[in-house]
């Protein structure tokens, strides 16, 4: 089983780690000493109230930002005390990104997108290509290579974000409210495929949400508030399909 | 990784062409402004050259000047050479190939019922050699036809044009104010001279006919030097001051009462101040090279700004600062050298244009063609660097967010 404390080796490893944005009087401290382990294959949803530190801690463990004190493990390299280019190799090589506004560029592609992470990985031109094409079609996008983002709907939109996110089979995949622009319907069809990656793929996933439907697919939901850790609980799936 | 740069770039002018071109515009009127001007003074440099070389190569042109009469009485004309000074010339001073007197007149030229104004100048069968001329037709003055003053002439192109069109001067007697005169020869075209004046217009004749029959003195009003290839003109030039100093009684520490004249500092003197007026021009083009590097830096910026969450996507996905700032500078500089080919092209175009309407060469310099295209290029980089910067050094988060 996934999730259990008793697994090998974290992915990430957080312990005591604060971020205090600004100083003096206008200082916020967004984190205040949180420990947070997540293990390989492990699909968790990080929920709470805005402000509440969840977006912070995500953006700490995307090696977007640096803690301002504690340590930060991931793969046992200490991210902490890593420079900007230093993370920025992290992310190229063990990170994939979905965000709620898809981010994806535009009038590029939809192949051309999802390239996008090989290019900086120097990734022949003919692998690239290779690649690029099997992740789509692992999101269902075969036939919709050619397509520039303002043609497509925005769960196929959704879609390539996260072949994007996945062709570089990425260690841990931090999705930042992906549901948060879809209708329910398209939600749905967006969780399962998500799903399918972490349990087909073995692809260990991090998803913020704020909606307890979305966050019910996964196995694992750790809340915060007011900068701690409230609640951190395994979770049985609950998988509605409406339609 | 270079080359994904490259190809981005390109991209990315592509994708908005009207913008691109506007952006360039100020590289590209600046390299054509510089290219343009920069042909037409060579152009006009060359035509100067072209001319003074034609005037006779290692030319050097003896002039009476204005004599200074004792006690500041009105200035005369100073007395004319003589005969004796132009043997002189050409046995004493070393490295003269040639020396040709010359006395001129102008006169009516008469052929039946045509007849043409022009200049009759006296000289010697060495007037042909000093200036580099070649006969069309017909043949050189004879000596004993020097020595005793035989009516015979050589025509320039443009007399015989007038006299005779189509038939055949050689043998033919011209009438010039009252003396007959047989034409014996023709000279070749030479055209015009770099100051607009018709070098064909002339008829040459014996210096001892045009003294005697129509100017009725023995003066030699100038004196033609032409010196031997690979001799120093400067070095035969101060010889010729000396010697004629000598034998004209100039008392040291007064002024000389001839000038000579070296035509090769006549044309440097053009071709300097022509060089002067082109880097003037060019320096102007310059500052609009300068101004159209501002342009990009100014649409540079705006497109940061505008791809702000490309650029967070970019590093969020794994690029390096360094990679975004290759990627924006790159751009600059694609953009920047597009401008400066097109100017090249547009500078070159205008360039033959204006050279075929000043009817002068046209001369290509690789070296400016290289330079504004480097300069162009470097205005990329001077003007995209800080654009570049700026875009490199967003917080991968704030550019995420950015809407």
């Amino acid at each position: 089983m996934t999730g259990m404390p008793n697994a090998p080796q974290p992915v990430i490893e957080l312990s005591q780690v604060t971020k205090v944005y600004g100083h003096g009087e206008g200082e916020v401290r967004a984190l205040r000493g949180i420990d947070l382990r997540i293990y390989p294959g492990e699909f968790v949803a990080v929920m709470g109230p805005s402000g509440g530190g969840k977006s912070t801690c995500m953006n700490i463990l995307g090696c977007l930002d640096t803690p301002t004190s504690g340590t930060y493990r991931f793969l046992g390299a200490q991210v902490a005390s890593m420079s900007a280019d230093q993370r920025a190799m992290l992310r190229r090589n063990y990170l994939g990104f979905v965000f709620q506004g898809f981010n994806l560029l535009s009038r590029t592609s939809a192949l051309e997108n999802v390239e996008l992470p090989m290019v900086y990985r120097h990734v022949p031109v003919v692998e690239r290509h290779e690649r690029a094409r099997r992740a789509l079609k692992e999101v269902g996008l075969t036939g919709r290579e050619r397509h520039v983002p303002s043609e497509l709907s925005g769960g196929q939109q959704q879609r390539v974000a996260i072949a994007r996110a996945i062709v570089t089979e990425p260690k841990v995949l931090f999705a930042d409210e992906p549901t948060g622009n879809l209708d329910t319907a398209t939600s749905i069809e967006i969780m399962k495929l998500l799903t399918f990656l972490n349990e087909e793929r073995g692809i260990t996933i991090a998803m913020v949400t704020h909606e307890p439907d979305i966050a019910a697919w996964t196995r694992r939901i750790v809340r915060f508030r007011d900068g701690t850790i409230e609640s951190d609980a395994v979770n049985q799936p609950v998988r509605t399909e409406t339609h | 990784m270079f080359l994904n740069a490259l190809l981005l770039a390109l991209r990315e002018i592509r994708r908005n062409v009207l913008r691109s071109s506007l952006t360039i515009l100020g590289i590209v009127i600046g390299v054509a402004a510089v290219i343009t001007m920069v042909t037409i003074g060579e152009g006009a440099t060359a035509k100067v050259q072209a001319d003074i070389s034609q005037l006779g190569t290692n030319l050097l042109q003896i002039y009476r000047g204005q004599g200074r009469g004792g006690g500041g009485g009105a200035r005369a004309m100073s007395p004319p050479f003589t005969m004796a000074d132009v043997t002189a010339i050409a046995e004493e001073i070393n490295g003269v190939e040639a020396v040709a007197p010359s006395s001129t007149s102008n006169t009516q030229a008469i052929y039946g019922n045509n007849n043409w104004s022009t200049q009759v100048i006296g000289t010697s069968d060495q007037y042909l050699r000093v200036r580099d001329w070649n006969l069309a037709e017909g043949r050189n003055f004879s000596d004993s036809e020097l020595r005793s003053g035989v009516a015979v002439c050589l025509l320039g192109n443009t007399v015989k044009r007038e006299l005779f069109s189509n038939q055949d001067p050689l043998g033919a007697t011209i009438r010039l104010q009252k003396l007959a005169c047989q034409v014996i020869g023709v000279l070749e075209t030479k055209g015009q001279s770099g100051f607009g004046q018709d070098q064909d217009d002339l008829v040459v004749m014996p210096l001892r006919t045009l003294q005697r029959r129509m100017v009725g003195n023995a003066d030699v009003s100038s004196i033609q030097v032409s010196a031997r290839d690979g001799v120093s003109t400067e070095k035969v030039q101060a010889d010729i001051e000396r010697l004629l100093r000598e034998r004209r009684k100039i008392r040291p520490g007064t002024e000389d009462d001839f000038n000579v004249r070296d035509l090769k500092e006549v044309a440097s003197a053009f071709t300097s101040s022509t060089r002067v007026l082109t880097s003037l021009l060019g320096a102007v083009a310059a500052v609009s090279l300068v101004v159209g590097g501002v342009g990009i830096m100014n649409i540079m910026l705006v497109s940061v700004t505008e791809r702000t969450r490309e650029i967070g996507t970019r590093l969020a996905v794994g690029a390096m600062a360094r990679d975004v700032l290759l990627q924006f500078l790159v751009e600059a500089v694609m953009l920047a050298a597009l401008g400066g080919i097109i100017g090249i092209i547009l500078g070159l175009s205008a360039g033959a244009a204006a050279t075929h309407a000043f009817q002068v060469p046209f001369v290509l310099n690789p070296s400016i063609v290289m330079l504004s295209f480097v300069f162009s290029a470097a205005v990329g980089i001077v003007f995209g660097y800080f654009p570049a910067q700026r875009a490199a050094q967003l917080d991968p988060i704030e550019a995420l967010r950015h809407e």
